[in-house]
């Protein structure tokens, strides 16, 4: 017997989960002479490369749901995430990876990276942006093509 | 328009558990968080207001009017206490993070008068906060696009 005491009221709310991933890169252009990359990246172009601690996070959105008061399974994000996101960039060298072959590895091509991974492969809810923090005083948001409010 | 967030910290108790779901379907769905003992967090709360700025005082809302509202309506009610059991709005909701940020909406919202409510926030960890925005959200924002 049901009891239906768990009244639904289907809101909106956006959840946003921080994850951390460390990774090195270098930021260079093959087609630019070495004094234009020089210019352009300063110290990120020292060829033997340099890293961060990456602080990624991943906000999605969705009607709360009645029966579980969620906006999707956080076990399933945080899955998502860990086996498709930070398993593949943690602790990598990312101007070696397929996605930065013919892309610098900035911050920013970084976000629409994972933002594309994620809203291709996370299907439980809507994903409304990625963020990350390069250091402390430096982050970057993406939230998607169409633009909009952060 | 000028946004104003003030921050809050509380600290409750809770435990996730639907009486619709069997004891398997709970374990399942809700794992950890369905320990009937229940517990805790250090909550933080952002309460962010919006208005234009008044042109005598410079203010878009009184503070001290806030920090009363938001210890009266919300922190009296929730620090401290065993959601589930002590605040009436969770013996029909889970106390999720999403239904806390809608449940503190709720008991702002018709106390603001000088300001209004544009964003409730509610950090359950550093790493885990949900944002809420108003029952009406979906609909400001397709009439804005």
């Amino acid at each position: 017997m049901k009891t239906g005491i768990m009244k639904a009221t289907a809101w909106k709310a956006h959840l946003t989960r921080r994850y951390m991933f460390s990774a090195s890169h270098r930021l260079h252009r093959d087609d630019m002479s070495e004094a234009e990359n020089h210019t352009t990246y300063g110290k990120c172009n020292n060829p033997y490369g340099h890293g961060h601690n990456y602080m990624l996070e991943v906000t999605v959105s969705g009607p709360v749901d009645g029966q579980t008061g969620m906006v999707c399974d956080l076990v399933d994000l945080d899955n998502f995430v860990r086996t498709q996101v930070l398993e593949l960039y943690d602790h990598q060298n990312l101007n070696l990876l397929p996605e930065f072959a013919s892309e610098v590895p900035t911050t920013e091509n970084l976000c629409i990276a994972i933002y594309e991974i994620v809203k291709r492969g996370f299907l439980n809810a809507h994903l409304d942006k990625i963020r990350i923090e390069e250091t402390m005083m430096n982050s970057f948001e993406y939230v998607g093509e169409r633009g909009g409010n952060l | 328009m000028v946004y104003l967030t003030r921050k809050a910290e509380f600290s409750a108790s809770h435990y996730y558990h639907n009486p619709d779901f069997t004891p398997e379907e709970n374990r399942r769905i809700f794992g950890k968080c369905n320990n009937p003992n229940g517990h805790g967090h250090n909550y933080t709360l952002e309460v962010t207001v919006k208005g234009a700025v008044d042109p005598r005082s410079g203010f878009v809302v009184d503070l001290k009017q806030l920090k009363d509202i938001m210890s009266r309506e919300v922190l009296d009610a929730l620090d401290h206490r065993f959601l589930n059991k002590e605040v009436p709005e969770f013996l029909t909701k889970i106390p999720t993070t999403e239904n806390l940020a809608i449940v503190i909406w709720q008991r702002l919202a018709p106390k603001l008068n000088a300001a209004i409510l544009h964003r409730v926030r509610v950090y359950e960890t550093p790493d885990l906060f949900v944002d809420f925005y108003g029952e009406s959200s979906e609909r400001e924002a397709s009439k804005r696009e």
